[in-house]
Parts: structure tokens; C-alpha cells; sequence
């Protein structure tokens, strides 16, 4: 059984890695990276939202939208499946909201850190794709939980590796019409390839 | 009439969403394995910015400004949905290849984006208008790079052969590279480059460090 989650948490964070191989979470993991620091700040945020997130959907979607999961309420036959994408991406806004107050509360100097990043990955689609990637493979809740820290983690390693090489990248003498964005999905596509190394790997 | 329809023409190319704004991203470069797929997700997205901006523009002085972003989620994911459902209905198999990425039109950037930089401070036809723009811009670079990844990938364009592959006595050699992830970044980072050193010159970043000229390699080097 542990070796089972080790497996799905090496797959998720290295083998499928949501940024590189589902081309997840894009649109911050190309605006938040020019900067090692704040492109950590916002993978540890990441990771904590989707650890939280992806069990909770797994149980909303498993107690009350999956089919037949209403029979104790004689509804046998209620599918509310087409309802799962408004459900998930409430969940995802409500958690990210929670998150935001109760670091504001307890953990200042966290919330301080990441204040700005937090309302941002509501729209993250890192999360909501995670989400729905865990519905189509039929993953339960312990599967679940560990596949949300993997794909979290994954995103998290992709994120600062990238802002690692902008920071070098920024000294570089580049073509004009390739400076910054396009150098960008250039080095990117690069670290795609190296990501495709890890395919195969089973244990 | 010009000024009417600026804000379908602008975003075409001058402020293309994928190029400038850089925004959805995810589904560019996940969708773009073959021509018909693209396509299907480039008028799911069109119309779904399109009908979003507008009806967010109809409400816009209703909405109150602390919760805004939870409603504009309702109206998107609403959209999503009645897409979502159509193509479950009338094309299966290409709702099965989009997989995941049919429900994730509710996180592209472009339609939250739009919705929060133009139809919240405008009246709705425009900002119909830009959403619809927004979408045929995004269409373009989507429908470019399927072209090139399908012709070059699998040697095919809508399913039909172009470049007879050698598996069935042809003689292209399908470059498997182009199906896989890495090369739709290498083609858009070649879309942009494209753009921004011969159409659009003004596009182009300034660079944070100048190098100096003697440190340069020299061209007349003997």
C-alpha cells in the first residue's frame, strides 16, 4: 500500500508533472517566475491549497455528485456529475479564502510572505485541472491526498527551477524579438524534455 | 465604424492574447496535437468569452466589488458547463481527447482576464465584441501551431494524409517530438519571436543588463 502512494506521488510530481507535461498552471508559472524567492513563495502556496483541496473534492465528489452516491436518500439514479466543475472551482475559492484568514490569524510572517500570491491560485488552473484529473483516473481519498502533494510538489520544483534559469537568463545576450517571454517558452520547452527523462520510471 | 469594431480587431494581432498578454497559455499548447480538436476547443472558447463578457457587462453595476470574482466564476463555470454538456452530446470522441481541458476553460486566463480588464467597465455589445476577438485571436495561434504539430507530428491534416508516412509506403519519417510537450513551447516561443522582430517591433522586452560593446564577440575577428 505505501509503496502504491510512493508510486502515484513519484508519478505526479516527476513522470506527469502538471506544469510540464499538462501544461498546467501556465499562465502564473510563466508571469511569477522572474524571481526565485517569490516563485518559491507561490510553490509552497500551491502545494499547501492543493494537499487541502484535492481531498475535500475527492470527498464531495465520492459522498454526494458521483452516481448513485445519493442513494441513501432514495435518489438512486441522481447523476450530478455535470455539476462537479461549479462544485470544484466553490471549493477551490472557499479553501483559498479560509487559508487566507487563517494565516492572516495565526501565522502572519507566512501570510505576509505569500499575501499576494494566495488569491491568484483560485484561478490557477494547477488546481481545478488537478481536481478533475483525480475524477477521471477514479483515485480514492488516501490516493488522493497523496497525489494532491505530489502534483503540488511537482508544479512547486518546475516553478523554481524555471525562475532559476530567467535569473541567469537575464545576463544572456538574446535575438530582440526573443527577449523575455519567448527566451521564456524556449528554456521551458527545454525543461519539458528534460522532465521526459523520468518516463519509465516504476518502482 | 472603424472605432465600433476595434475591439474585435485589435486583439487579432496587435494585442493578441497569446503573444502579448499571455494569456491561456494551458490549453494552447495541450489541445494543438491535431487540427479538429483545435478547432473544436477554439470555438468552445470563443464562445464562452464571448457570451461571458456579455452578460458580466450586463450586470457589471449590479455586482458588488468584494465578491465580484466569485460571480464572474458562477457565469464562466455555467458557460463551461452547457459546453461541456454539447460536445458530451454531439461529439464524443472529441470531448474524450479534451479530456480535462473542456472544464479547465473555466481557469483560461482569457476569459477571467477579459471579463475583469473590459466588460466590467463597459457596455455589453463591445465588450461581446472583445470577447469574441479575444477568442478568434487565441484561435489563430491555437490553429497555427495544430497545423504545424499535426502536419509535422503524424504527417496528417484533419485526419487525412499529407505526408505519406514510411509505415504505410510513403516516404515522410513522422517527428514524433512535435506530438509530445516540448515542442508546442518551442513553436510558440517561435510564433512570438516571429512577431515581435517583423510585424510588431515595438513588442519587443527591453533588456535589463546592456552588454558592452567590447565584451561582445567581434564580428571582424581575424
Amino acid at each position: 500500500m505505501a509503496q502504491h502512494l510512493l508510486n502515484i506521488f513519484l508519478q505526479a510530481a516527476f513522470l506527469e508533472n502538471l506544469a510540464l507535461s499538462f501544461f498546467l498552471g501556465m499562465c502564473t508559472f510563466l508571469a511569477v517566475s522572474k524571481k526565485i524567492e517569490t516563485a518559491f513563495g507561490l510553490g509552497c502556496a500551491v502545494t499547501a491549497v492543493q494537499a487541502i483541496t484535492m481531498p475535500v473534492n475527492n470527498l464531495i465528489y465520492s459522498s454526494l455528485l458521483q452516481e448513485g452516491a445519493l442513494a441513501w436518500a432514495g435518489l438512486e439514479h441522481l447523476n450530478l456529475e455535470f455539476l462537479s466543475l461549479i462544485t470544484f472551482i466553490g471549493v477551490i475559492a472557499a479553501i483559498v479564502q479560509i487559508l487566507e484568514m487563517t494565516l492572516d490569524r495565526f501565522v502572519p510572517a507566512l501570510y505576509n510572505a505569500l499575501g499576494i500570491f494566495l488569491p491568484l491560485i483560485t484561478v490557477n488552473c494547477a488546481i481545478l485541472g488537478g481536481s478533475l484529473l483525480m475524477v477521471e483516473r477514479k483515485l480514492d481519498f488516501a490516493e488522493s491526498s497523496v497525489y494532491g502533494i505530489g502534483t503540488g510538489f511537482g508544479w512547486a520544483l518546475a516553478i523554481v527551477v524555471i525562475a532559476g534559469v530567467r535569473e541567469k537568463l537575464k545576463y544572456s545576450d538574446i535575438p530582440s524579438g526573443l527577449r523575455g517571454i519567448g527566451i521564456t517558452f524556449i528554456s521551458a520547452g527545454l525543461m519539458a524534455m528534460v522532465f521526459m527523462a523520468f518516463s519509465g520510471i516504476q518502482l | 465604424m472603424k472605432s465600433f469594431l476595434a475591439p474585435l480587431t485589435n486583439p487579432l494581432v496587435s494585442n493578441n492574447p497569446i503573444t502579448l498578454q499571455i494569456l491561456g497559455i494551458c490549453s494552447a499548447l495541450a489541445v494543438t496535437t491535431s487540427l479538429k480538436v483545435s478547432i473544436v476547443m477554439c470555438i468552445a472558447v470563443t464562445l464562452v468569452t464571448g457570451f461571458s463578457s456579455l452578460f458580466i457587462s450586463i450586470i457589471r453595476h449590479q455586482i458588488p466589488t468584494n465578491i465580484r470574482i466569485i460571480i464572474q466564476m458562477t457565469i464562466i463555470a455555467s458557460l463551461v458547463i452547457i459546453v461541456d454538456q454539447v460536445l458530451k452530446a454531439f461529439a464524443y470522441e472529441i470531448s474524450k481527447v479534451l479530456s480535462v481541458f473542456v472544464g479547465l476553460i473555466i481557469t483560461n486566463c482569457i476569459v477571467m482576464g477579459r471579463a475583469e480588464a473590459y466588460a466590467m467597465s463597459n457596455p455589453p455589445i463591445p465588450s461581446f465584441l472583445d470577447g469574441i476577438g479575444n477568442g478568434i485571436g487565441y484561435s489563430i495561434i491555437l490553429i497555427a501551431v495544430g497545423f504545424f504539430r499535426e502536419l509535422f507530428g503524424s504527417g496528417k491534416l484533419f485526419g487525412i494524409n499529407i505526408l505519406t508516412p514510411v509505415s504505410e509506403g510513403g516516404w515522410y519519417e513522422p517527428n514524433g517530438i512535435m506530438l509530445l510537450s516540448p515542442s508546442a513551447f518551442f513553436l510558440i516561443g517561435i510564433f512570438i519571436w516571429i512577431v515581435r522582430s517583423k510585424i510588431k517591433k515595438d513588442q519587443v522586452e527591453a533588456t535589463e543588463y546592456v552588454i558592452l560593446p567590447q565584451t561582445q564577440p567581434s564580428l571582424q575577428h581575424s
